[in-house]
């Protein structure tokens, strides 16, 4: 992790965060210095605590509520991963491309969860751990850990769902540095949305594509899994700021009006699809 | 020329209107009182205009990032090269495009025109003009040239509305920003896939973009930076002021 590319990066949206984080260079040098000698896996507590103190005293309680519900979707996201790679003699992800696409996004989440936590520092929400969950839903999808199929399913929902809710969330961060790094994570769920619906395709979803499309007879889902409704209400609006899009030039019809906006989901559906994988007593 | 001269008028009009209409955030105040050169540069261009003669503009277009309207003229900007470039692809594509790539390649173009078509709309008469696109380097024969400028096109899209949404301070155009950036990440992983399957999401490979592997986080980069990259693929001049 290259530090200095971070503040870098901050830096260019926030031009006063060296002012933000000491008015005082030596100290910044200082917190350099100390950076070359901890650990890696100690660098995003550090990293926490250092912005706690750039901006956690002006952080308002909106803007950590978006963190720390950002930080459950991120938990469950990655136990759903992990677990599959790591604990479920009963579900074959093949070999070779497939098993590395999942550790690629399951790292992809671990690493939201630490970035966010450490971001939240002091004021993280709990931890979520696998036993919290349950990830056939229920019994909506009892075989997400014995049918790969299955598994990819849940896991374009959960990525759908993931993309829907940053940007659900995106106008509560107006103005705030937490908006391009919220941004910079939205962006790499709907990476992984894409990857997954290529996997999908690949295996039997004919027509699946890589962005959402408008479902059979006009619905909002395109996925043909009527148990992930949810995920999926309100993807057929080609209406954009009160702007029609369908037509809007020629070719650009219904479908591709639909395709090329993703849609927001509110922070209660978000929460109503994610209790779906919490068990009693853990949910949001 | 043409188009310079179609969007002079409007511009004028936006600026005095702005002038006299909005108050001065602290946020761009600061900027301003900040950025000595850029400053400068400000006021020389007020100055200019004021006698409704800009050598300033003569070049090209101007994006002034004072406000939400600079911000959504770049993504404009932005969003004219790309559906530019993918309705040259989509007309004719490489040879050995399979077919659900050519289908793909198309909806890809649609998506992009319709961002086009709608950022116009929203801008109204402050959008700026059409620009003018130099492909020169690009060899649409070449399916390797063809893609690899589709993924540069897409990983830098993502990474400039990423680096762009936080200059916006309408909620409606948060949003908006929002809903178009995820499906031009959806664009860039199905790209990627393409030319190395895998690598939909391999941010090790983006980091000029700003993106970070260990965060997880995906590009994003101011817009001087994205017009920086940019201008290999645009003859019309962009002036960018009051970033």
């Amino acid at each position: 992790m290259n530090i200095i590319n971070i503040i870098e990066e901050i830096e260019k949206v926030d031009g006063e965060i060296y002012e933000r984080l000491s008015p005082r260079r030596s100290a910044m040098k200082d917190f350099f210095n100390m950076g070359k000698k901890i650990s890696l896996a100690a660098m995003p507590l550090a990293l926490g605590s250092m912005f706690q103190k750039a901006y956690g005293q002006s952080t308002p309680t909106a803007v950590t509520d978006v963190l720390n519900f950002a930080l459950a979707l991120e938990y469950l996201e990655y136990h759903f991963y992990n677990h599959a790679l790591v604990a479920a003699p009963t579900l074959t992800i093949p070999a070779g491309a497939p098993t590395a696409a999942i550790t690629t996004i399951r790292n992809h989440e671990l690493a939201h969860v630490n970035l966010l936590k450490g971001a939240l520092g002091g004021s993280a929400r709990a931890e979520i751990t696998y036993a919290m969950t349950d990830f056939t839903a229920g019994g909506l999808f009892p075989l997400v850990y014995s049918d790969y199929l299955t598994f990819l399913k849940v896991a374009l929902g959960f990525e759908d769902t993931g993309v829907r809710a940053y940007k659900g969330q995106a106008t509560i961060l107006k103005g705030n540095a937490v908006l391009t790094t919220a941004l910079q994570i939205h962006s790499v769920e709907a990476r992984h949305a894409s990857h997954i619906r290529q996997m999908l395709a690949a295996n039997g979803a004919t027509g699946l594509k890589p962005w959402i499309s408008l479902g059979p007879g006009g619905i909002a889902n395109d996925t043909g899994v009527s148990a992930v409704d949810a995920v999926y209400v309100r993807e057929n609006n080609d209406v954009q700021a009160g702007v029609t899009i369908t037509g809007i030039a020629t070719g650009v019809t219904k479908a591709a009006a639909v395709e090329c906006f993703d849609e927001t989901l509110t922070k209660a559906e978000v929460v109503n699809i994610a209790n779906l994988f919490l068990r009693t007593g853990f949910k949001l | 020329m043409k188009n310079l001269q179609e969007q002079n008028a409007p511009e004028l009009l936006q600026e005095e209107k702005s002038v006299f209409n909005s108050p001065l955030e602290r946020r761009s105040f600061l900027q301003f009182a900040g950025a000595g050169a850029a400053g400068i540069a400000l006021m020389a261009a007020g100055c200019k205009k004021d006698r409704g003669n800009d050598p300033m503009v003569s070049g090209g277009v101007t994006l002034d990032f004072k406000n939400d309207i600079g911000v959504l003229n770049y993504a404009y900007a932005l969003e004219q090269l790309e559906a530019a470039f993918y309705i040259q692809v989509a007309s004719n594509p490489p040879s050995s495009f399979s077919a659900a790539e050519k289908a793909y390649f198309q909806d890809i173009q649609f998506h992009e025109i319709a961002h086009r078509e709608f950022l116009k709309k929203v801008l109204s008469t402050s959008a700026i003009g059409s620009l003018d696109v130099d492909f020169s380097s690009i060899n649409f024969a070449d399916r390797t040239s063809v893609l690899n400028t589709a993924k540069a096109f897409e990983d830098l899209g993502v990474a400039a509305y990423n680096g762009a949404g936080v200059r916006l301070t309408t909620d409606a155009y948060i949003t908006v920003a929002g809903q178009i950036v995820s499906v031009e990440a959806r664009h860039a992983a199905y790209i990627r896939d393409i030319i190395s399957n895998g690598s939909f999401a391999d941010l090790t490979t983006l980091t000029a973009l700003g993106a970070s592997d260990t965060n997880g986080l995906d590009g994003a980069l101011t817009p001087d930076k994205v017009l920086g990259i940019a201008k290999t693929y645009v003859k019309t001049q962009i002036n960018v002021i009051n970033l």
